[in-house]
């Protein structure tokens, strides 16, 4: 709990166990963290703050999430037509 | 991977298979057991001279075989109970693995590290095989795993239903678009464990075989860098 943000993405393993998606169903998980992770990107960088925290949600989505879904909603992104609130 | 005519389970690979493995003993004992005693019931009364048209109840007779089976349905239960919730057991896994299931065959992609890494996982046609591989089960690239590890698998589809096994660990998933089923596995021993596409996906449902091999994590950590 005392760990800084620098250390657990220096510590950074795996995605842990995160106890909103206890059940097998994991798809909401890789979801949310793509997008909080653009969430707080912009939220930082519209403050003025170094947005290395971010950095957390982007290690996750990238474990969890298929490199196809990302890919496709990156494109989305790009085009602006991605569904998510961002 | 199963024998030609095998009956039973795989050798178990992963505890819990190990631990299914062990109660489904326990329950077939029990079972053989009740099967006998009914047999011989069935054929004492019916070959037994006595008769007797006026018996009616018997407040002895109906207690023990009241007792008896409930005390035999505790003991089913109690195993069954217990590996159900070993099987929920919560732990943070040391690697995260992604399987995606295709029109017909397996990519893995390993995403932990900052260099992400994806394999395809085709089946080896019979006309490919060396000397000593197994028919339809080799593949040209098998995913590796480490040894010991808590493995997280995250398995999906691109195109329709596909189900990922791996009948030694216990493992059966549906690879489903557009979700991700989770399973967490570990294994202690090392070695080379086959399983084949579980859901109806196509022409060569039969033909899209999964392999994988344990390996101590020196060996896993020198595979993973060479992707």
């Amino acid at each position: 709990m005392s760990e800084t943000i620098e250390e657990k993405l220096k510590n950074y393993k795996t995605a842990p166990f995160d106890a909103r998606f206890p059940n097998q169903n994991q798809t909401r998980n890789c979801y949310q963290n793509y997008l909080d992770f653009y969430r707080c990107t912009k939220a930082l960088t519209a403050k003025g703050v170094d947005p290395l925290p971010c950095d957390w949600y982007r290690r996750v989505y990238k474990s969890l999430c298929p490199m196809s879904w990302v890919q496709k909603w990156d494109e989305q992104q790009e085009e602006g037509i991605f569904a998510g609130n961002v | 991977m199963a024998n030609h005519l095998q009956f039973n389970f795989q050798d178990a690979t992963s505890p819990l298979m190990q631990e299914l493995v062990k109660f489904h003993d326990h329950s077939l004992t029990i079972l053989f057991f009740i099967s006998a005693l009914i047999l011989y019931i069935l054929m004492m009364t019916s070959l037994s001279k006595l008769t007797n048209k006026n018996i009616l109840d018997s407040q002895e007779i109906e207690m023990v075989w009241t007792v008896i089976p409930a005390f035999i349905l505790i003991m089913l239960a109690l195993p069954s109970i217990q590996i159900l919730y070993l099987m929920d057991e919560i732990a943070s896994p040391d690697i995260t693995i992604k399987t995606v299931g295709h029109q017909w065959y397996w990519t893995y992609e390993f995403s932990d590290l900052s260099k992400e890494s994806e394999i395809e996982s085709y089946m080896l046609p019979t006309a490919d095989l060396q000397n000593g591989d197994f028919r339809l089960l080799e593949v040209d690239n098998r995913i590796s795993v480490p040894m010991d590890s808590k493995i997280r698998m995250l398995i999906t589809s691109e195109d329709v239903l596909h189900a990922w096994t791996l009948p030694s660990m216990g493992i059966k998933v549906d690879a489903v678009p557009g979700r991700l089923n989770q399973v967490t596995f570990s294994s202690s021993l090392p070695g080379l464990f086959f399983g084949q596409c579980s859901e109806i996906c196509g022409a060569n449902h039969s033909f899209m075989p999964i392999a994988m091999e344990v390996i101590p994590l020196k060996t896993f950590e020198s595979w993973i860098i060479k992707l």
